[in-house]
């Protein structure tokens, strides 16, 4: 297990009152009830719950994803002292891939299968350092992709997503999102979509980017054993509502929410004793 | 390399049956030419004499093989009617129908694309809405209706315009284009309402997916999003429908040129099917098919070019 | 349950206005035709009037260059064009459906085979084969629905072809085969019948396509022969009359317009509206 961040640490992120209700089927679906927390410099958070429980809907609303049309957002999301919940759309593009970048469930549908490797890695350097010569821009890719575990960097750089493997594409996903070093990184079921052994190799990934760059990581799974292995701090959520939070070893070993009793109850034994 | 060479190899089967399903079709409907030519009064002899110039008392496979050798050196036979070369009454009037078609189709692709991506941008607002119902009311309107609406409006309304007014292209180029401008607009008008439509569907299902929402976690902006990753993926199903659309404004040209007057091949082409001069018409279809034919094959190149998916098994 | 009143029906239509409108010109236009069949203003062959009339009470439409008027003709050249059109829908999807299905069925070289030759009369533009068979068999009302129906054949080939692939694989036509059902029986009872939907949509294109295909031809003056003229072939005929009796072109041009338009509102409604960019 790992040492969690120093707790004078200031949060960089703080999630005040987060409600967050569909609008679009006549009847109102309420998805996120007043969530709030906040989020430590390179502190890794785990938001675990089952489908439906409004952990992905919380990540998309911190990465500035959320489909605004069809949403009512209340509460605040400040990063930066800017509230990304209420903010323009520009402000919120000024953090989208530099400061706060998010990796998804779906490798092989998340890369533009027409754009090659390399371009699409380099994107959030385009748009947020348009200074860079292309040279350097290249430099700073392959450097992220090999940061990323991606082997030959150099020869994946020309190459389409349909060539390479699930894994590897996360990887490359994971290249993009980091290659401005952000101050969070967003994970949304990054492992999921992965066979078991890539999905140890990811997560050990994500724990050295963390310890490497300080990059606080907002890791969201359905997967318990996995976030106890990663996270320092976890929140449980159920039906749009956090049920309990702590530090991730004090929540596992002593479960006080009965649903979080049940969850980890549901973790084989054999992991648990690891 | 090896799927340009697959594709030209089918497409060049493809035009060979084509061809020779038409000219035996054309062989075995049309009876004996060496009658129609001569007449039902001519003697035994003198029919026997001109089958055997024209060729008709070989079989027919030699026979196909004979015209397509000489369909390839430009020499399509000659015309039971007007006993000239086909090349020779075709001459001026190919270039004139292929320019129609050609130019109808950049018409199609300047108005149908651009309108396409903005109502896609802008998709539900009433912009959007608009230009949508007028679509539906474009894509009803043949061309040669739309031809003689524009031809009234732009002619006689605005003074823009001289129905009837056609200069050859070898008279002056700039003038011969310019009489065309307003004909083309009519081929092209529905075609390019239903680009705009197929279009503007293709980037908005685009638009919902995955690679999309992390082109947005990246930090851009719409523009970025639709012309740096959408449109390219959006363009693919468009591309089929761009592909069929030159046969489409090849026909649309032999409809309109009747409109407005131009010499291009529908007069000749509808009088050989009236007088069933076989020779003209076949040396049309199949030059027609062999221009369809090869458009698609460039769509097919183009394909490839646009998607490294394709031709990867 | 899925309520069959039209009330209920209506209900679930996404687009209720686009589809009310396209219902209500379509309504219009087949109306016009069954009035057509029954009473008529005048005789759509008779040159009893002064030629090249405006409008007028007598001739709502006018008359045209040899005195016959002008709505009796139009209702009469609707008549044609939707008779053709419908014509050509039941031989393309007819002869189209049961290609498809039993090649698909099958498959094999004869499939390979036919869709190779259904790709290529696919790309090749309707009015053009129509006019290749004209060409052959001559230039008859009948040539002509029967020359759009064989270029219409490959598009419904290709949706039965699809659907047949598709469903063969699905449980309930594995037992029914496994049952001894025989083919036929298989393809038509069990398979057929879940392809309502997208047949629909396909009919609803392919009669819009048919009614311009056949307006194209009798422009070009292929089809029904004068005096008896289709929507196309009045128009070319007033083409050069224009200026002096607009509605001898703008009558049957309407007719061919709305004809279409009815169609395709209706499908337009039955669309549910698709995403946005942002």
């Amino acid at each position: 297990m790992q040492d969690a961040p120093l707790s004078q640490d200031k949060p960089i992120l703080a999630i005040r009152d987060l409600h967050l209700e569909f609008h679009d089927h006549g009847r109102p679906e309420v998805v996120v009830e007043d969530l709030s927390f906040e989020l430590r410099r390179a502190e890794i958070l785990g938001i675990v719950g089952e489908s439906g429980s409004g952990k992905s809907m919380t990540a998309l609303a911190i990465a500035g994803l959320l489909n605004r049309h069809a949403l009512d957002c209340s509460g605040t999301i400040l990063f930066d002292g800017v509230d990304l919940l209420h903010c323009g759309r520009a402000t919120l593009r000024r953090y989208q891939g530099d400061e706060i970048s998010m990796i998804f469930q779906e490798p092989m549908t998340s890369l533009d299968p027409l754009q090659r490797i390399g371009m699409q890695v380099e994107e959030a350097l385009r748009i947020h350092r348009a200074e860079l010569s292309a040279a350097e821009r290249r430099k700073m890719a392959i450097r992220a992709m090999a940061a990323a575990g991606l082997p030959d960097p150099e020869q994946v750089y020309g190459m389409y997503p349909h060539e390479l493997s699930g894994g590897m594409r996360q990887r490359v996903m994971i290249a993009a999102a980091t290659v401005l070093k952000p101050q969070i990184l967003i994970a949304d079921e990054p492992t999921t979509a992965l066979d078991v052994t890539t999905q140890a190799q990811i997560i050990a990934l994500l724990r050295t980017i963390n310890a490497e760059d300080q990059t606080a990581i907002v890791f969201i799974s359905h997967d318990l054993s996995l976030v106890r292995q990663l996270c320092h701090r976890v929140i449980v959520m159920r039906k749009g509502v956090a049920v309990e939070s702590g530090a991730s070893d004090e929540v596992f070993r002593n479960p006080r929410h009965p649903y979080t009793k049940a969850l980890v109850d549901a973790i084989p034994k054999v992991v648990l004793e690891r | 390399m090896r799927y340009v060479l697959k594709k030209t190899a089918t497409m060049l089967a493809t035009l060979l049956v084509v061809s020779l399903l038409l000219f035996v079709a054309f062989q075995l409907i049309s009876g004996d030419p060496a009658t129609r030519i001569l007449g039902t009064g001519a003697t035994p002899e003198s029919l026997a004499v001109l089958r055997s110039e024209l060729g008709l008392d070989r079989p027919l496979v030699t026979r196909y093989l004979s015209w397509l050798l000489s369909f390839a050196q430009g020499d399509p036979g000659v015309s039971y009617v007007y006993n000239q070369p086909v090349a020779t009454l075709l001459a001026t009037k190919i270039p004139v129908t292929l320019v129609l078609a050609a130019l109808s189709f950049a018409f199609m692709c300047a108005m149908g694309i651009p309108t396409g991506i903005i109502c896609a941008k802008y998709a539900g607002s009433p912009v959007d809405r608009i230009v949508m119902v007028a679509n539906q009311v474009i894509m009803a309107t043949p061309p040669f209706f739309s031809g003689i609406l524009l031809s009234w409006v732009l002619g006689m309304g605005l003074h823009l315009f001289t129905p009837g007014g056609y200069v050859s292209y070898e008279t002056s180029v700039p003038r011969f284009l310019g009489y065309l401008v307003v004909p083309c607009l009519a081929i092209a008008l529905p075609r390019a309402a239903q680009l705009a439509k197929l279009l503007r569907g293709s980037i908005l299902e685009e638009a919902g997916k995955n690679y999309v929402r992390t082109a947005y976690s990246r930090g851009n902006n719409t523009s970025g999003v639709l012309f740096g990753h959408v449109l390219k993926n959006a363009f693919l199903p468009a591309l089929t429908f761009l592909g069929m659309s030159l046969g489409t404004m090849l026909a649309g040209s032999l409809v309109v040129e009747r409109v407005f007057g131009i010499p291009g091949v529908s007069s000749i082409l509808l009088a050989s099917i009236g007088n069933r001069d076989y020779p003209v018409i076949l040396a049309i279809v199949v030059l027609i098919a062999a221009v369809i034919v090869v458009v698609n094959l460039l769509v097919d190149i183009l394909y490839k070019v646009l998607d490294p998916r394709i031709g990867e098994e | 349950m899925v309520s069959l009143r039209p009330r209920a029906l209506l209900a679930r239509v996404p687009n209720r206005g686009l589809f009310c409108a396209g219902a209500v010109i379509t309504l219009l236009v087949i109306a016009l035709v069954i009035v057509g069949m029954v009473w008529m203003p005048y005789e759509p062959t008779a040159m009893s009037a002064d030629r090249l009339q405006g409008v007028s009470v007598a001739h709502p439409l006018g008359t045209d260059k040899m005195g016959r008027d002008i709505l009796s003709r139009v209702m009469y050249g609707s008549r044609i064009t939707l008779l053709v059109a419908l014509g050509t829908m039941a031989i393309g999807a007819g002869l189209g459906i049961l290609v498809g299905a039993v090649t698909g069925y099958y498959g094999g070289i004869v499939d390979e085979v036919v869709m190779r030759v259904t790709d290529g009369l696919f790309a090749f533009p309707s009015v053009l084969l129509a006019l290749v068979f004209v060409s052959l068999f001559g230039s008859s009302t009948l040539n002509v629905m029967w020359a759009l129906g064989i270029a219409f054949v490959p598009s419904f080939a290709r949706v039965s072809r699809s659907e047949v692939i598709r469903c063969k694989h699905l449980d309930y036509v594995k037992n029914a085969r496994l049952m001894g059902v025989r083919d036929v029986r298989v393809i038509f009872v069990h398979i057929l019948p879940n392809m309502r939907g997208v047949l629909l949509s396909n009919l609803m294109i392919g009669f819009n396509n048919a009614v311009l295909s056949e307006a194209g031809l009798s422009f070009l003056g292929i089809g029904s022969q004068p005096p008896f003229a289709s929507l196309g072939q009045m128009i070319s005929e007033a083409q050069e009359v224009f200026f002096i009796v607009p509605s001898a072109v703008l009558g049957p041009g309407l007719v061919i317009v709305l004809m279409v338009l009815g169609f395709s509102l209706m499908g337009e409604g039955l669309r549910s509206e698709e995403g946005r960019m942002a």
